[in-house]
């Protein structure tokens, strides 16, 4: 029990007929990365609303960081951070003052300090007097991703982090999202990117139809396919290795 | 375990000064709220004033309460504006998944819609100084007149926030708002109701603008008040919590 943060049983949720979530189960290993994959309108971003108290389920349990989501929200959310789908940042104030404001709704101290800590990791020293709306995509993103580490929060939940990034802005949310991991934290991450959880995950799970169809690590979910058979191909660069190449990034790995 | 405290106040102070600096750093806004009524008040006095008989001298003092009606009317559906974005932007969300007081969120933009009302309500004033009108009123009564506006404010306001919470689309937000902005037009804001048609006259002198202006109006040319005040403050709490009560509907379907 204590060594999970997520614990899901026979979850259920539907808006008004139509039963979006049919009972799922799985659970999330503390400090793990753990991707729920699934196509567009499976269910991800509902579990996620659910497990991050913003919507209520309809059957079975949820709980983070040992809290009940339905009997104690407001445990879970001091625990707990969610990046959403969309980069949900204030675009009229700067990037430092949304860092403060997000410091001073955590109740902690020294709101000025924290938050040029976050500045200074995510990057974005030299952008944190410039308004929001100057950012782009990648920077909007850092920043994003900047609040909701603010508290150090035990559980980190991100709902498809890289849609609309740019090759680049991906493979840096990566590499963010890894060294969390490796700092101690859990994260919950939706994505319909295959490659995205290959690189990322520690436990793979397919939301399909309401339900959870697989789960395990990426070593497994290869076993559920008929074994392997040697071809001969011609390595070709993918499109994205060849920008990177061009553009003269490395790719973290 | 440890308990979780109650951060009302802090909270608060944290979402106000997040939508006080939206206001400021955006001041056509402001500008684009007080322009019309002040369009308005220069069209009435100067082009069609002449030929409205409201048995005063100074038309600029009869139509002053109107005038800041319409601007408190049209300044709203900023509120509903600014809050519909919050919803669709997911800072909304952002804030609900976070240890914090969750009115604040509500509260925060109210407050700011009262803050920025009275910052066009003052304009409105000083032009209409500048266009003649004069106030024998003390400070009793011009707290009476600030308080009755923010009451009016408070209760479109919540208005507002129905429609920024369940609009669907930017247009949606704003469209609320254009009836309101008409009401001043249909009760003695401008002419006496005496000359109107007598369906049109019903309606005039029983919906809430009529009172709420002749109450202002008494006040501010030191006239006794008489029930008009009661009357307004009865309208403006009736529709607050009628909006209030579907404002938080509408909330809760959202979270």
């Amino acid at each position: 029990m204590l060594n999970n943060s997520i614990q899901v049983k026979g979850l259920q949720k539907s808006y008004k007929q139509l039963q979006v979530l049919k009972g799922v189960d799985f659970e999330v290993q503390k400090g793990s990365i753990f991707a729920l994959l699934g196509s567009n309108g499976a269910g991800k971003t509902t579990i996620v609303k659910i497990l991050t108290t913003l919507l209520k389920h309809d059957g079975g349990t949820a709980a983070v960081n040992g809290f009940d989501v339905a009997s104690k929200p407001d445990n879970v959310r001091q625990s707990i951070s969610l990046t959403g789908q969309f980069a949900a940042v204030d675009e009229i104030l700067t990037g430092r003052e949304n860092l403060i404001m997000i410091v001073r709704l955590r109740h902690l101290q020294n709101p000025r300090q924290l938050a040029d800590n976050l500045l200074k990791r995510f990057g974005l020293t030299d952008a944190a007097d410039r308004r929001v709306a100057t950012y782009s995509g990648g920077m909007r993103r850092r920043l994003d991703l900047a609040m909701s580490l603010v508290g150090k929060p035990q559980t980190i939940f991100l709902d498809e982090p890289t849609s609309g990034l740019d090759p680049e802005g991906r493979i840096e949310v990566w590499k963010i999202v890894k060294e969390l991991a490796e700092g101690g934290t859990t994260v919950f991450l939706t994505t319909q990117y295959l490659d995205e959880a290959e690189q990322l995950a520690d436990r793979i799970a397919i939301l399909h139809e309401g339900r959870i169809i697989a789960n395990g690590t990426l070593v497994e979910l290869k076993k559920l396919f008929p074994p392997a058979k040697v071809e001969y191909v011609e390595k070709q660069p993918t499109l994205e290795e060849i920008f990177l190449a061009i553009v003269g990034k490395k790719e973290e790995k | 375990m440890e308990a979780i405290q109650n951060h009302f106040f802090n909270d608060l102070s944290v979402m106000l000064g997040r939508s006080l600096r939206h206001i400021f750093r955006s001041m056509d806004t402001v500008i684009t709220v007080t322009i019309m009524p002040i369009m308005f008040m220069l069209l009435f006095v100067y082009v069609f004033g002449g030929a409205i008989q409201t048995g005063t001298d100074n038309y600029v003092n009869y139509l002053l309460p109107g005038i800041l009606l319409i601007a408190i009317a049209s300044g709203i559906s900023y509120t509903a504006y600014r809050l519909f974005l919050d919803v669709q932007g997911g800072i909304f969300e952002r804030f609900h998944s976070m240890p914090i007081s969750r009115s604040t969120v509500l509260w925060g933009h109210v407050l700011t819609s009262l803050v920025s009302n009275a910052i066009s309500v003052v304009v409105i004033i000083l032009v209409a100084l500048l266009m003649g009108f004069r106030s024998s009123a003390g400070v009793v009564s011009w707290l009476a007149v600030a308080g009755i506006l923010a009451m009016f404010t408070l209760s479109l306001t919540w208005i507002a926030a129905i429609a920024g919470l369940s609009a669907k689309s930017v247009d949606g937000v704003s469209a609320f708002s254009y009836p309101i902005i008409f009401l001043p037009f249909i009760s003695s804001a401008f002419v006496p109701t005496e000359s109107m048609p007598e369906a049109v006259r019903a309606f005039a002198e029983n919906q809430p603008v009529t009172s709420i202006v002749e109450a202002i109006r008494a006040l501010l040319s030191g006239q006794p008040v008489g029930n008009d005040i009661w009357v307004a403050l009865a309208w403006c709490v009736g529709i607050m919590l009628v909006a209030y009560f579907f404002a938080m509907r509408a909330y809760k379907k959202r979270v």
